[in-house]
Order: C-alpha cells, then sequence, then structure tokens
C-alpha cells in the first residue's frame, strides 16, 4: 500500500494551511446517495413488518439505519483511499483531495457507527440494533478489507450488506426475523450485481487501473454480460416470494412482472451492444428499478392491493 | 490565495464545523428526550 504515504502527507500541508475538512466533506463521507436508497428500503420493511411501532421509535430506527449505512460509507472511504486516489470516478473524494485527514475519516465513522447501534437497540430494540451492528461489520470487515480485492464475486458476497437495510426496518417493528424480511433481503441481493457489474463494465479501465478484481477486468465483458442476464431471470422468483408470501399483493405482483420484462430487456440489450451506452442505461435503469419494486410494495400495502 | 484570505477562510470553515457540531448535539438532546418519553409512556 504504498499509494497510503501519499494522501495523508498532501492532506496534512492543506490542513496545515486550511482549517480542515468543511462540514460538505463530512457528508461527502456518509456517500448520502447510497444513504437515501438504503433509509428507503429500511422504511419499507418498517412499514410491511406485522405489528406497531410508535412513530417517534420508527423515524428513530430509520435514522439509525441511515447513520449506520453511512458511518459504513466513511469506513470505507478510510480504507479505500489509496484506491480512491487511483480512480477517476473517486479521486475528488475528500481523501483522495487531500481535503480530510484519514483519522478524521475513521473516527467519524466509529463514533457514528457505535452511536446508531446503541440508539437503536436502546430506543427500538436489540434485535435490530443487532442487525445494524452485523451490517456495518460486514460492510467493512467482509466487503471493503477481505474480499473486494480479493475475489471477481465481491460484489456478490458484498451485496448481502445492502440488502440487510429492509430487514433491520422489519426487527425493528417485530422484534425478529420473518420470511418476509428475508424476501426483501433477497430482493436487493440478488439485484446487486446486475446493478453493479452494469457499472463496472463501462467503468472497467478505473477498476483495472486500481487493481479491484472486477468481473469485467477478471472474465471479460461478454462473461460479464451473460451473468448479468442470469441474475436479471433470477430476480423474476425472487421478487415474487413477498406476493407467494402474503406481504404484498396483486398490485405488486403484477408491477413487478413489468418492471422484470424491463430488467431483464435491458440485460439482454447490454449483452447485444458492444458499447458502453446500454450498459450505462441499464445501470440508471437498475437504480430506477430497486426504488419502483420497493415503491410498489408500499403502494400495495397502503392502496389495499391484498385481496 | 493571500495570507488573509486563507485565515478568513480557515475562519469561515471552523465556524460552519461548530455550528453543525451545535446542531448535531441540539437533535441528540431532542432524540433522547422524544425516545425517553415515548418509552415511559408505556
Amino acid at each position: 500500500m504504498t499509494e497510503l504515504s501519499e494522501a495523508p502527507a498532501t492532506a496534512a500541508i492543506r490542513l496545515a494551511t486550511n482549517a480542515g475538512a468543511g462540514v460538505a466533506d463530512y457528508v461527502e463521507i456518509l456517500k448520502p446517495r447510497v444513504v437515501s436508497l438504503v433509509v428507503f428500503t429500511g422504511f419499507v420493511g418498517l412499514v410491511l413488518a406485522p405489528g406497531h411501532i410508535h412513530p417517534v421509535l420508527a423515524a428513530v430506527a430509520v435514522l439509525c439505519i441511515a447513520v449506520g449505512a453511512g458511518a459504513s460509507g466513511a469506513i470505507n472511504m478510510w480504507y479505500e483511499r489509496d484506491i480512491d486516489a487511483l480512480m477517476q470516478r473517486t479521486q475528488g473524494r475528500p481523501l483522495p483531495a487531500g481535503r480530510m485527514m484519514p483519522g478524521e475519516a475513521l473516527g467519524f465513522g466509529v463514533v457514528l457507527a457505535i452511536g446508531a447501534v446503541l440508539i437503536l437497540g436502546l430506543g427500538v430494540n436489540w434485535v435490530a440494533a443487532e442487525l445494524l451492528a452485523l451490517t456495518i461489520g460486514f460492510y467493512v470487515f467482509v466487503y471493503t478489507i477481505w474480499v473486494k480485492r480479493r475475489t471477481p464475486q465481491n460484489i456478490v458476497i458484498g451485496g448481502a450488506a445492502g440488502a440487510f437495510p429492509p430487514m433491520i426496518g422489519w426487527a425493528a417493528v417485530s422484534g425478529d426475523i420473518g420470511w418476509g424480511a428475508i424476501a426483501l433481503f433477497a430482493i436487493i441481493f440478488f439485484w446487486t450485481p446486475p446493478h453493479f457489474w452494469a457499472l463496472s463494465l463501462y467503468r472497467a479501465g478505473d477498476y483495472a487501473v486500481a487493481g479491484v478484481p472486477m468481473l469485467p477486468v477478471t472474465a471479460g465483458p461478454r462473461e460479464t454480460k451473460r451473468q448479468m442476464l442470469l441474475y436479471t431471470l433470477v430476480l423474476w422468483p425472487v421478487t415474487a416470494a413477498p406476493w407467494l408470501l402474503g406481504v404484498a399483493g396483486g398490485l405488486y405482483g403484477g408491477g413487478s412482472v413489468l418492471l422484470n420484462a424491463v430488467f431483464t430487456g435491458a440485460a439482454i440489450q447490454v449483452l447485444r451492444d458492444d458499447g458502453d451506452r446500454s450498459a450505462r442505461r441499464m445501470f440508471a435503469f437498475s437504480l430506477l428499478y430497486l426504488f419502483l419494486i420497493f415503491s410498489l410494495l408500499l403502494v400495495d400495502h397502503f392502496g389495499g392491493g391484498r385481496q | 490565495m493571500t495570507a488573509m484570505d486563507r485565515g478568513e477562510e480557515r475562519q469561515r470553515t471552523i465556524r460552519a464545523r461548530n455550528r453543525a457540531l451545535v446542531a448535531v448535539l441540539v437533535g441528540l438532546v431532542a432524540l433522547f428526550y422524544a425516545i425517553t418519553i415515548v418509552r415511559m409512556g408505556g
């Protein structure tokens, strides 16, 4: 990790002349765009769970999920500052750009992580808090530190970390992990590989420079596209699970079939396209796909789609 | 950028960070208060 010696030195020079990281830098290392989707899926888990929770405690649970996700992002940025400095997409982040000292990011992330878990445990319940701790630990130790730089299946394994939030929301209400929560987990888990591989298809050069073994770098674009299509096919039965389990009704069932048709169609287009355009379009659609799947679950729940 | 500009920039950044920290602390107090009231209410 020879690159690591450069970033803190640059940061130290900047910090000696400036005032250190600004508020915007602290917000940026929390990866707010990722957090927004995590919060939304966590909220849906909370709404769909059987039982009742006081609105204030529900808000506390959502806040803790958001802070925990942000803390994971901050610790991830601390650990990955060497490869972030090498990739065009991430060079402007506070650590590689020298606007923040590595210790600041790590301290900030750890304090937020511990705070979020403790407040969730004390305020809501300890099952949800343990799941949040597991999520943060999985993202930091298993995904960031262990698998990301070692295997092309990094995204498949690491996808579990992003899939936990609806389960945390569910546990915040019910105090346990039901089949419905597992179904919501599975949707995000199987959605993650085609989502990230679409991005890594047109960012393969960046990942190759940084030495991250993303599938397009190690197995080539053709195999990546084939696997993306397979995952979109797996999503058909997986997204049907909430409907089959009675967690959602016909409105969701019908909507998810339509969304799966478009997502699978996008994967077929990516497979046929030798350029980047289809992959970029599929990446953008994958975000909309997950948002709409979880929106359908909400609309179905409140709109009485269960007949 | 002159030394004076850098000094002003430094003061602005520190002030903004302090304000954000105050907001977080006040938010935490409000949060603990709300949780306590709800939990005590049964």
